[in-house]
């Protein structure tokens, strides 16, 4: 299907971004990369009256180190962040996670904002954002705020920014030495939307977890963190009896909503499967 | 409210400009507009692949962009890139393989394609996979395409090598 009229600004400048977003109000979107955003339109899920594209925007493209934190500008491409020796050195559980969006074509030019303003439900990037305790810089006409990740994702496809909002960048903290991570999903064809995916990070120093972070995607409305589990981590050793006990507490952290094609328990399942081979895979890692 | 927009692009090395609406596609406007109907059109919403065309030299989807979006940008599609003889190899490799048997796929199957045989010539068969993951074929069952796509990587390796 094709995609009904819509009106299109390309401005140079935030401050005509925010003036466009105040005439338009809920009948403009913002188009970054356009890769979630233009299939709906064809599908004639949304309809809006303007697209604002801020590809032309300043500054909000690209990945800086800082000394303690990596940023990551919104416009800054999927394809950006596989490619970033910066992220797989400071960030790896995102650099695991990004050859499971979708394919290269759509890497190509599929944006980090993008993403985290869409927020899929079994997108990869919030469940990053989440396990990794990340901020996300958002900007508006009186000034930029910092929302967690963690209190930015509200449900389906909803999240904290305000009408009249940006999201300009994402800032994550560099984990200690000793951390490591492990990003798993499975889907029914690669680069498909996964039926359960999990992003998890971990202390992993002197043959146990600590500071466990379990984030899974497709498991809700938004990512899930599951705090009962990682909790009950916390001081194991490696082994089989650890993750058997992580893999039992998992129902006390995950109700999965069925979808098309999968029940809610054998989400649950999938997700204990999941669990299992990231406990191991950190451990392998540290070892 | 939606008036047309003047749009410049570098089509297959030549500046053309056309005033568009802004929700026409780059691939109908490719199609329709420039009547460049080598680069098909399959789902219309970023699943099959069919319309992977170049954009400022990265492979995209054409019914996921808008024409103005390409404004002041290079387009690729399979006509430029065939005429320039880039694809030859590709081509060549499909037609001795039958990597193909309607053909509906092959124009995005050849750009996805020559994509990974420039950025990852040391691909192996589960990368040149991953690497068409994007691209539906509904005839060949892929072996055929892998296979193509797995000789032109060896005869580009021995060409470095020998």
């Amino acid at each position: 299907m094709k995609s009904p009229a819509f009106a299109y600004a390309r401005p140079a400048s935030l401050g005509e971004v925010f003036t466009l977003l105040k005439t338009h109000g809920d009948g403009a979107k913002l188009l970054a990369g356009g890769q979630s955003l233009l299939a709906t339109l064809n599908l004639r899920l949304s309809a809006p009256d303007i697209l604002i594209d801020i590809t032309a925007l300043p500054g909000l493209s690209g990945i800086s180190v800082g000394k303690d934190t990596v940023r990551i500008g919104a416009l800054t491409t999927h394809r950006e962040i596989e490619h970033s020796g910066d992220i797989a050195k400071y960030l790896p559980l995102l650099a695991q996670a990004v050859p499971h969006v979708a394919h290269v074509a759509i890497r190509n030019v599929g944006t980090f904002g993008g993403s985290i303003a869409m927020a899929d439900p079994a997108a990869e990037y919030p469940a990053v954002c989440v396990a990794l305790d990340a901020q996300f810089v958002i900007a508006g006409a009186k000034g930029e705020r910092r929302v967690a990740a963690r209190e930015f994702f509200k449900g389906m496809y909803e999240t904290a920014l305000q009408p009249g909002e940006v999201l300009v960048a994402g800032e994550f903290k560099i984990a200690a030495t000793g951390y490591r991570a492990a990003f798993l999903e499975l889907a029914r064809r690669h680069g498909d939307y996964a039926i359960v995916g999990l992003a998890a990070q971990a202390d992993c120093s002197g043959g146990k977890y600590s500071d466990v972070s379990l984030a899974f995607l497709g498991a809700g409305g938004e990512p899930v963190l599951a705090r009962t589990t990682a909790a009950a981590l916390e001081g194991k050793a490696f082994g089989p009896d650890t993750i058997a006990l992580a893999q039992n507490t998992l129902a006390k952290d995950l109700d999965p909503p069925a979808d098309l094609y999968s029940s809610s328990a054998t989400k649950l399942h999938l997700a204990r499967v999941i669990t299992g081979r990231a406990l191991a895979a950190l451990a392998a890692a540290a070892t | 409210m939606s008036h047309d927009i003047e749009t410049t692009i570098t089509l297959n090395g030549k500046p053309v400009t056309r005033r568009v609406a802004p929700r026409t596609h780059l691939i109908d406007f490719l199609r329709d507009e420039m009547g460049l109907t080598g680069s098909h059109v399959g789902c219309e919403h970023g699943v099959c692949g069919a319309c992977t065309i170049r954009l400022d030299g990265k492979i995209v989807r054409g019914c996921l962009t808008l024409a103005v979006q390409a404004n002041g940008r290079s387009v690729d599609t399979i006509e430029g890139l065939s005429d320039s003889g880039e694809l030859a190899a590709i081509q060549k490799a499909f037609h001795e393989r039958n990597a193909l048997q309607c053909g509906f796929c092959t124009p995005g199957m050849l750009m996805a394609a020559q994509d990974l045989l420039l950025h990852k010539p040391d691909a192996s068969r589960e990368e040149i996979r991953e690497h068409i993951s994007g691209n539906y074929c509904r005839c060949t069952g892929y072996q055929a395409i892998v296979d193509a796509i797995e000789i032109v990587l060896k005869q580009n390796k021995a060409k470095v090598t020998g």
